[in-house]
């Protein structure tokens, strides 16, 4: 039993807590999510140089050989700075995916130039009738020649349009609301046939909409096993969670001594509002839903080694189940305590309110955990 | 980082299970997990078992008779004895009298009631709480005057837990109106069995009786049973209730608990169908699960900090607050779960080895005693709101 992080994993969170504290400001922020690409590039050269985009990814390929507690670290420095680069799209989702699936040649080709900073990723699995079901999937892959033809649409692919690779869930066989007949495919971003609606999303970052029209690869694109995509898009769900779970944790930090500083100054009727005991109790529990919050994803992010999947995948469901309930209290309650000026779109409170409305709803929201988690017997 | 306990943490857990299922008494195991009446005699019974064992109080120090245990070991003691469906020893003696004597009391106090509390000789009962000092405990008017090498004692306690079988008190007195109100308190250690000590108890909605109004009319409290400074016992009640964390969340106890409330739904029909597959019974226990869980984690996190130097704080104000939430909702699940049976009120079916046929299923008999009962878990030992104001005033600085 051990919660402290080592000392190469604290040397890791010192210097993302650093990134975030001095080239992070919301100002700064804001103008990036304004821009053309909605992030900057050169952030992303510096995280590349820091080895943070190979901070979960084996020496072989330039990572710095970490795992699990590694991404939880870089996750939650995401979420106290508000991080809009594609990490969580690219080193959580992609590179996950690449080195659980890829073969040798694919991870030999791919995951060096994500650690450079070379190439960004996309994870496409979701679909409008699917929810937030991973297996329900409708887009085809026919076989064609040698290789295969995708024929459907994905929706609300976070960070599409910067990826250079798009990874793509799509039915090689089964109806669509089978486990079995799914197969992940690797897209080139600017694959011919393939077209995209981008936009910006409620919390200031890109996603979009894409459609396949007879967008042809090769044999080679296959990534892991041909109908036997599921258990490989479930474990890195899981693994995503866990990410997410860290980056509302890092936000409700923020957002928790943020909020009691402001309590603490904020003077109404002769005396800070702090004083009064609504108030307080309000913020003893909003304490308590963030260290609530942090145990579970500690759970969530230990379980992710477990060789049992099912309490792998309980363990992410808890977790985000938690982490749902207590972003909930603390988003809503923080920008209430800050009155008036917690509606601003000056402060940074709304801004994390808003990013933690998004986690909620990023691979399953708390009702849909719920029914998970209990369905497990 | 690591969510398992070493091998050797293990091996521990392993003989504490061991000793659990080889020495606690069948009768009274199962009139913890049935929610059933425990007598005095089951109290003193288990604790002599533990203490012939040596494990009655683990968390003392060992020239006093503790078993040298790491905080860890005695988290997993605490664990295992709540899973088994051991008893809770009564804390009065063990958790909170024990450690302040040790701590602040004379060497003759020491040697005389220690070994008292580890032979069970004693049943000690705590006089705190007062009609008119409630949350605001130190605003106590229970008296104590000095009178030669005696105190004279005059006051009333309440809500005094099995004071119907205790000999022995220790009592928070005024012994000075000077200064703040928290200046003028001491803590004396009062013999029961005298003329003027006037135990009487208050029926609770459960139908219980195991809380008592205690009326102290010039009872006589020798100069040598004061604890400490006169006038310094405020500092020494609050050490206690800080002294000892472990347990707080009642974790153990707790899985048992949503053990047993699965084993009823597993039997109950609802819809057409078991109570144990619908889907929103399923979801509500799903929840509580979940909380559990988190709490748990939570409890462990704030294990391991104490073991590597920090000492408890207001930490146990959100073990507390959040474990007597937990207990609360699981007594309200048992209850739903028994739907229409969990109306007729059997007092009998209370008692171990009643044997009448049941009104309905088998054990739900004491399922809404229990859900009543529990309302007090929120209420007693600092209520909840008080706990929020320490977590505010503590880990928030408001």
């Amino acid at each position: 039993m051990d919660f402290d992080l080592s000392e190469e994993q604290q040397l890791l969170k010192d210097s993302v807590d650093r990134f975030v504290r001095e080239e992070y400001p919301l100002d700064k922020r804001q103008k990036l999510t304004a821009s053309d690409e909605g992030f900057s590039r050169d952030n992303w050269k510096t995280m590349a140089e820091l080895g943070w985009l190979g901070a979960s990814l084996p020496e072989e390929y330039g990572g710095i050989g970490g795992g699990a507690v590694e991404a939880m670290v870089m996750m939650e420095g995401v979420g106290r700075g508000l991080v809009v680069e594609p990490y969580f799209a690219t080193a959580v989702l992609g590179a996950n995916l690449l080195l659980q699936a890829g073969s040798d040649a694919q991870k030999q080709e791919l995951l060096p130039q994500v650690v450079s900073g070379d190439l960004m990723l996309a994870f496409a699995y979701a679909e409008r009738q699917a929810r937030y079901d991973l297996f329900d999937v409708e887009m085809t892959a026919t076989k064609d020649g040698d290789g295969y033809a995708l024929n459907g649409a994905k929706g609300v692919v976070c960070h599409a349009a910067s990826a250079g690779r798009i990874i793509v869930s799509a039915r090689t066989g089964g109806g669509s609301r089978d486990r079995d007949g799914i197969t992940l495919f690797l897209v080139d971003g600017n694959a011919a046939g393939l077209s995209r609606r981008d936009y910006p999303t409620v919390d200031g970052l890109r996603a979009s909409e894409l459609a396949f029209d007879n967008v042809r690869v090769g044999a080679d694109a296959v990534l892991g096993a041909v109908d036997n995509g599921l258990p490989l898009i479930e474990h890195v769900a899981d693994q995503a969670i866990a990410g997410l779970a860290a980056e509302a944790v890092g936000c409700m930090d923020v957002l928790l001594s943020s909020t009691n500083e402001y309590l603490k100054t904020r003077s109404q009727f002769g005396q800070p509002i702090g004083k009064f005991q609504v108030i307080q109790h309000r913020m003893a529990d909003m304490f308590i839903a963030c260290e609530e919050a942090r145990s579970m994803c500690y759970v969530a992010t230990m379980r992710l080694d477990d060789p049992d999947a099912e309490q792998r995948s309980k363990a992410a469901s808890a977790a985000k189940v938690q982490i749902g309930k207590s972003a909930r209290l603390v988003g809503q309650q923080s920008v209430q305590l800050h009155g008036g000026m917690g509606m601003t779109d000056e402060l940074n409170i709304g801004h994390y309110f808003k990013r933690l409305t998004v986690i909620d709803t990023m691979f399953g929201d708390q009702n849909h955990h719920l029914k998970r988690y209990a369905a497990f017997r | 980082m690591d969510l398992e306990f070493s091998d050797e943490y293990r091996a521990f857990q392993q003989d504490v299970r061991g000793f659990l299922d080889e020495n606690l008494p069948e009768d009274i195991r199962e009139k913890v997990t049935r929610g059933l009446r425990l007598e005095r005699d089951d109290y003193v019974r288990w604790q002599n078992i533990l203490s012939a064992k040596g494990w009655l109080v683990p968390g003392w120090p060992v020239e006093h008779g503790g078993t040298g245990w790491s905080a860890v070991e005695r988290y997993i003691f605490d664990e295992e004895n709540g899973r088994a469906g051991a008893p809770n020893v009564v804390p009065f003696g063990t958790r909170f009298v024990g450690p302040v004597i040790y701590t602040y009391g004379s060497e003759a106090q020491k040697n005389y009631y220690l070994p008292r509390i580890l032979n069970n000789d004693d049943w000690w009962c705590q006089g705190y709480s007062e009609p008119g000092a409630g949350s605001d405990l130190a605003s106590l008017q229970t008296r104590a005057v000095r009178d030669g090498d005696r105190y004279i004692v005059n006051g009333t306690k309440t809500w005094t837990t099995m004071a119907q079988w205790a000999n022995m008190m220790f009592c928070l007195v005024r012994t000075s109106n000077e200064g703040k109100k928290q200046e003028g308190i001491s803590f004396l250690l009062v013999d029961m069995n005298q003329p003027g000590v006037d135990v009487k108890p208050i029926m609770t909605i459960d139908g219980g009786q195991e809380i008592n109004m205690v009326h102290m009319t010039d009872v006589e409290v020798p100069i040598s049973d004061l604890v400490g400074e006169e006038n310094m016992g405020w500092t020494y009640a609050k050490f206690l209730l800080q002294h000892e964390r472990t347990g707080t969340a009642g974790i153990g106890n707790s899985k048992a608990q949503v053990q047993r409330l699965k084993k009823i739904a597993a039997q109950e029909k609802s819809g057409g169908i078991y109570l144990i597959d619908d889907p929103d019974f399923r979801r509500q226990v799903a929840e509580l699960e979940i909380d559990l869980q988190a709490l748990e984690y939570t409890d462990l996190r704030y294990l391991m900090q104490t073991v590597a130097g920090k000492p408890p704080g207001a930490e146990s104000s959100l073990l507390k607050l959040r474990g007597t939430e937990i207990q609360q909702r699981i007594s309200e699940l048992l209850m739903q779960a028994v739907g229409y049976y969990a109306i007729p009120f059997v007092p009998e079916a209370l008692e171990y080895g009643w044997n009448e046929d049941p009104i309905g299923p088998e054990g739900a008999a004491p399922l809404a005693p229990a859900y009543f009962n529990r309302r007090k878990t929120t209420i007693y030992g600092g209520t909840n709101e008080i706990q929020r104001n320490i977590i505010a005033k503590m880990v928030l600085g408001l």
